[in-house]
């Protein structure tokens, strides 16, 4: 399978702006932003006219909860989909796995592995194994 | 001429059955939504191309899909065709938020019912089981949830809203889930009165709003349940499903978990009608479009043994509004048939002569142009059935 790639522009460059100037403009560096990798099940890629990777842009820190954001800010009809509406929880039928472990459990607001965060692993969505 | 189109859900995607009015030869298009469960699909009245369609997953949770075309795309709410919103000209649709309201205006905003173990349990949303469109505008659309609740939605499906009313009203700690959940599963709009509905949750019993949803009361009077501790309670009835022509407001009929009910006073009191059924446990219930004391049943053999009678797939018919009934077999099978009819899973159509429709957890939908005195399969081999519904259009 060939991935689609979509590339998207910094929220808003609502992190680079204070107030009315920028963060250049008053001196200050700007978040570092890194490029993460998602790839998406099937019926999620469906959902949101997608391929099975996406790319997305998350400043740091690189957490559970900054990538999901950008991908929900990103796709909004996956709002509810992976997390809880209101809860933000993780919907129990889902697995997050990045670099061979199950980070599923791990605090959303926990670093990503340095090899996410640096764009050579995905960050994998992936459906529960249930039923028989 | 005439024609039909009958909406099926499906545990594994939604199909759409068209015919002309012979109801004889058919088109079979699908599946949408390949791979979900699409719980019910239901047609606007008051704008028949308008089509509502409860999508959800286990593991994905619920959508909300809506067609405006009769069908043919689909979208959902918030994204109408062809429109894009996003920056970068993606679609901008929303997975559907249902949030139950904890707000005052319930007057005492309920967190718990009564749980399998007895014990209370939060209320949390898993997923919409009935989509009721309103009879006279097409952006209204009601919808039955569980953990059971009703909400609506004013503007085509994007946003919804709790009638917080209905759990507010002092019973909820009672509710109970049955097998299948906690549903609301059954709305029905009452054409002659825009203030009064009518809903049924298992296990909680049958509802009706008369102030347009903001209050609510029981109307189980006449109901009997041996498995509950008091048979004759207030609520906690596990009734499976009620109908009524909509010709007829306020006449209703009902298949609770074991037993046939019929109402003649808006549910205020029931009174058993089974009769000679072989067994009155059930899902499905119909009433025939042009003749309104002429019903529909399929029994099952018990709540045990969810399949239908001695291997023999039957559905009963009364013309006297219950207590006499007659089975009706040509056409279907009857050796070795075990499948069952799921609440939602029987519709009639408004042709002369009445078409009546139902599917199986077999995957088989069947149709009966002359009233239920015969019966073809439009499809034999979907994923098992979940819902049907059938739009008479001009």
């Amino acid at each position: 399978m060939i991935p689609v790639v979509f590339k998207m522009p910094f929220v808003e460059g609502r992190a680079f702006n204070v107030g009315a100037a920028t963060l250049d403009e008053i001196g200050a560096a700007a978040p570092e932003v890194s490029m993460i990798h998602v790839i998406l099940p099937q019926h999620l890629r469906t959902l949101a006219h997608a391929g099975a990777e996406v790319e997305l842009e998350v400043a740091a820190p690189v957490t559970q909860r900054s990538v999901l954001d950008a991908l929900e800010a990103r796709y909004p009809m996956l709002r509810g989909a992976i997390r809880d509406h209101v809860t933000l929880q993780r919907r129990a039928f889902l697995r997050f796995f990045a670099c061979e472990q199950d980070l599923s459990h791990e605090s959303p607001d926990a670093p990503l592995p340095d090899a996410v965060t640096s764009g050579k692993e995905p960050f994998i969505v992936i459906g529960a194994i249930a039923g028989g | 001429m005439s024609r039909v189109r009958v909406l099926v859900g499906t545990r594994k995607g939604a199909f759409i059955l068209t015919a002309d009015g012979k109801r004889e030869d058919w088109q079979v298009d699908g599946p949408h939504f390949s791979g979900w469960e699409m719980y019910h699909l239901k047609g606007s009245t008051a704008d028949p191309n308008r089509i509502y369609a409860s999508q959800t997953s286990g593991w994905f949770g619920q959508i909300i899909q809506r067609s405006d075309d009769g069908g043919k795309t689909w979208h959902q709410p918030g994204t109408p065709p062809g429109e894009t919103k996003t920056p970068d000209g993606m679609p901008k649709g929303e997975s559907n938020k249902f949030v139950y309201d904890t707000s005052a205006d319930t007057g005492k905003p309920l967190t718990t019912h009564q749980f399998y173990d007895g014990t209370q349990h939060p209320w949390e949303f898993k997923r919409v089981w009935h989509l009721e469109p309103s009879l006279t505008d097409s952006d209204t659309v009601y919808a039955g949830i569980e953990d059971a609740a009703i909400f609506r939605s004013t503007d085509g499906g994007k946003n919804w809203k709790e009638l917080s009313g209905l759990r507010g009203h002092g019973t909820g700690p009672k509710w109970q889930p049955g097998a299948g959940g906690m549903c609301l599963h059954t709305i029905i709009l009452d054409p002659s009165n825009p203030q009064r509905m009518w809903i049924a949750i298992s296990a909680a019993g049958a509802f009706r709003t008369d102030d347009g949803g903001k209050s609510w009361k029981p109307i189980n009077r006449g109901l009997k349940s041996q498995y509950i501790p008091d048979p004759d309670a207030e609520v906690g009835h596990c009734v499976h499903h009620i109908a009524m022509n909509p010709r007829r407001p306020g006449v209703l009929f009902m298949q609770k978990h074991w037993d046939v009910m019929r109402s003649d006073d808006a549910g205020d009191n029931w009174k058993e009608v089974s009769g000679n059924l072989p067994t009155d446990f059930g899902f499905v219930i119909d009433v025939h479009a042009h003749e309104p004391e002429t019903i529909y049943v399929v029994p099952i053999k018990s709540d045990g043994e969810h399949f239908v009678h001695e291997g023999k797939l039957r559905v009963y018919r009364s013309k006297t509004g219950g207590n006499e009934w007659e089975a009706l077999t040509k056409g279907l099978p009857q050796k070795d048939c075990y499948v069952n009819v799921l609440r939602d899973a029987m519709a009639v159509d408004t042709l002369d002569k009445c078409g009546i429709y139902f599917g199986t957890t077999g995957g088989q939908v069947y149709c009966s142009a002359d009233a239920g005195d015969s019966w073809n399969p439009i499809v034999r081999d979907l994923p098992a059935v979940l819902s049907v519904e059938v739009q008479t259009l001009a």
